[in-house]
């Protein structure tokens, strides 16, 4: 198998949730974009991971930054998601674009 | 050997088309609760990557923290925002933000796959050996200690954070 193979994978997901985040108005949705993205930059990382495992076999480190990295995207969903919760309590809407308060 | 890296690689197109397609559908499905569950797709195609990838350990966390806890989490916040069931025509921006939006993710990606079959080539992975669990863990408990510890005050500051935030007084 080709390295390759893997980050070109993770580069297709990583545009696809850019795509979603710049396009879509729902805020689950642009959270649910952000998990692509966060789950094409793990695909990076074990693949990097096991690159360099095949070389050194003692060298995890690839893995251990993918554990962090899903450790911090469960935190983010959590306080993402208590977020739009708090916007559509106070604005019955959960559309991004009706969130322009600072807007003068 | 050689027979063994034929399947993994038949194994690989599968389910990155799988999971291509699944991306797609998330970011353009008009049904928000048809979006989760293609993301699912998406999800569980990763976990098999790292899978082929030998990475036992993260392909477990995975299932268990993504398709888990994350996916929950995503279907209660459509359900306690009260999403419509059925289809729903409102979620997508206007369409000048959507061609822009289409264009910077297809600027991207030709500027990013250009970059990595420039720089990688044909750099193949060598022999991958299985990256045993315990070996994850004597990494993270020596050489990543703090960083851990770092992580587990985050994830504590984040759930106080969203409690207090979700709550109602």
């Amino acid at each position: 198998m080709f390295l390759n193979q893997f980050l070109l994978l993770a580069a297709i997901l990583f545009c696809i949730g850019v795509y979603g985040v710049l396009a879509r108005k729902n805020g689950v949705l642009v959270l649910m974009s952000i998990e692509l993205i966060l789950n094409a930059v793990n695909i990076n990382l074990v693949a990097f991971g096991a690159y360099w495992n095949a070389t050194d076999n003692t060298n995890v480190s690839g893995q251990v930054f993918a554990l962090f990295v899903i450790a911090v995207a469960a935190a983010e969903v959590g306080v993402g998601l208590a977020l739009v919760l708090l916007i559509y309590r106070n604005r019955q809407s959960i559309d991004i674009d009706d969130v322009d308060m600072l807007k003068g | 050997m050689l027979a063994l890296l034929v399947a993994q690689n038949i194994a690989f197109y599968i389910i990155a088309a799988l999971m291509v397609v699944g991306a797609l559908r998330v970011v353009t499905c008009k049904n928000l609760m048809h979006a989760a569950l293609w993301l699912v797709l998406v999800l569980a195609g990763a976990a098999a990557q790292y899978i082929l990838l030998a990475s036992e350990f993260v392909a477990i966390t995975q299932v268990l923290v993504y398709l888990g806890a994350i996916i929950v989490l995503f279907l209660f916040g459509i359900m306690l925002t009260r999403a419509k069931t059925g289809t729903d025509d409102d979620l997508d921006n206007k369409k000048s933000a959507k061609f822009i939006g289409g264009g910077i993710a297809v600027l991207l990606l030709g500027l990013m796959g250009y970059s990595l079959i420039d720089g990688f080539k044909d750099t193949e992975f060598g022999n991958l050996m299985v990256q045993r669990t315990s070996q994850v863990s004597d990494s993270i408990f020596s050489t990543y200690l703090l960083p851990f510890e770092v992580l587990s005050i985050l994830l504590l500051a984040a759930l106080i954070g969203a409690i207090v935030l979700a709550r109602r007084d």
